[in-house]
């Protein structure tokens, strides 16, 4: 079975810098205060490198991809 | 109120946790002990009533366990786990040392509220009392709303300020333990599982203590058994001292239910579920019908955002958005920012917050619209939710 990925934020690290939801705007919205709303569903194949550039660029190293309970 | 409150109960015959110990804790092997606790079906009495056995196991398959015996009770309206500490530490000890047996702990970690003297006071001199070769320390924590949450806890026992942090402690074998969880392993250990469950419903086993506010006339702490309808709960109490407008069940990560129904329900989460509500640590405040449950819960929504730790921005913004909107009246703007706080913190806070506010706009829809109006239901004095005071988070 194909391995699935969940974007995770870690809150107390995120200070709402916002590039993650400029890197992934299919996956993250920001709330109205600009701190990121991760998606509930695992990350599309498709998208999993966008993804994965978003959490390298993250400036607070807040952003990770977990494995998926699902 | 007192702690003193407590006294006068305990010749009730069904207490056990404030009932005065009189037999010595008896020695049994790791396994059996949690065999016992495990048959028991005992959960957490912190208010997150997560199974207390698995929480054990899971500790004890760590190395250099330590056991945090859990006093801190930073929510205003619980006053359950100072009694028990004035009234029966021995017991909580008595746990404690099961706990550190079935995790393999040297190590004993009892932590409570600064500002309560007596409570410090009574478990020092119970502690100074044993000889049992356990190392034991005792910290006193900031009276904060969230600084007895687990990972905040033990934050600050490592130095740290008393804010939550990502950490799982038991995963790292550190078990922290609400003071009244232990005092039932105490129980446990001595008259074992079957007598546990003699108490309670099937899948709710035991006694609990609660902490009863508002218009009953001896507000205070008792034991009860789970399952008791809340009509005989408040008998323990002295019963009824005005018409009860709205009950708050759970404290204030609870929720609030219209005071007829409140009065049907039996004291058990599989009953409150329904509802949406669940026992927590089994705060109940029963506002009389003189009192404004809109002032009353705008009061601790605006408490439970300052009591915000504030590392994570949702909880930070988003409780101090809620305190405005339900002070001006914004019903349509609550319902927007409840998604958009509840769940996106590093712990609970943010959720039970939004909770709290969610079921005061529910059930005070009526006074809302009063207010809307000009008007309101309030004449009494004094307010009835009490809020904490500390500023401190070290």
């Amino acid at each position: 079975m194909e391995m699935r990925m969940k974007l995770r934020v870690n809150p107390i690290l995120c200070d709402g810098y916002g590039h993650c939801a400029e890197l992934l705007p299919e996956l993250v919205e920001l709330d109205e205060w600009g701190y990121p709303i991760m998606p509930r569903e695992p990350v599309r194949r498709s998208l999993a490198p966008a993804a994965r550039h978003a959490v390298k660029m993250c400036p607070r190293l807040a952003l990770s991809l977990e494995k998926s309970e699902r | 109120m007192s702690v003193a409150v407590a006294a006068e109960r305990r010749a009730d015959a069904s207490a056990r946790l404030l009932a005065p110990i009189d037999t010595p804790l008896p020695r049994r092997r790791r396994a059996d002990l949690l065999a016992e606790i495990e048959a028991s079906g005992l959960t957490g009495r912190g208010g997150a009533a997560f199974p207390t056995s698995v929480k054990l196991a899971a500790a004890a398959r760590t190395r250099n366990a330590v056991v945090v015996a859990n006093g801190t009770e930073g929510e205003p309206a619980s006053w359950k786990d100072k009694v028990l500490l004035a009234e029966n530490p021995h017991l909580v000890v008595d746990g404690a040392m099961v706990a550190a047996r079935i995790v393999g702990a040297r190590r004993l970690l009892f932590a409570v509220g600064r500002e309560n003297r007596t409570v410090r006071k009574r478990l020092e001199r119970a502690l100074a009392q044993r000889s049992d070769g356990f190392e034991w320390f005792l910290e006193t924590v900031p009276d904060r709303f969230v600084a007895g949450e687990e990972s905040a806890l033990v934050n600050h026992l490592n130095g740290g300020p008393a804010k939550p942090t990502m950490q799982k402690p038991y995963q790292r074998g550190v078990l922290v333990q609400n003071v009244e969880t232990l005092a039932n392993l105490g129980l446990i250990a001595r008259y074992g599982a079957d007598w546990f469950r003699e108490r309670g419903t099937a899948d709710e086993p035991g006694t609990v203590l609660v902490t009863v506010l508002g218009a009953v006339r001896s507000p205070g702490v008792a034991e009860v058994e789970l399952g008791t309808p809340m009509r005989d709960v408040l008998q323990r109490f002295g019963g009824l001292s005005a018409l009860p407008q709205a009950v708050l069940v759970g404290g204030y990560f609870g929720t609030w239910v219209r005071g007829h129904d409140a009065l049907e329900l039996p004291l058990a989460d599989a009953a409150l579920k329904p509802l949406g509500a669940a026992l927590g640590a089994r705060s109940i405040v029963v506002l009389p019908q003189d009192a404004c449950g809109l002032a009353e819960s705008a009061r601790v929504a605006r408490y439970l955002a300052e009591e915000s730790a504030g590392q994570c921005g949702p909880c930070l913004f988003g409780l101090a958005a809620m305190a405005d909107a339900l002070e001006t009246l914004d019903v349509d703007r609550l319902r927007r920012l409840a998604p958009q706080v509840s769940g996106r913190g590093a712990c609970a806070h943010p959720n039970g917050a939004t909770r709290f506010v969610a079921s005061a706009v529910d059930v005070f829809a009526d006074e809302i619209a009063r207010h809307r109006a000009g008007r309101c239901t309030g004449s009494a004095r004094s307010q009835v939710l009490p809020l904490g005071a500390s500023r401190e988070w070290r």
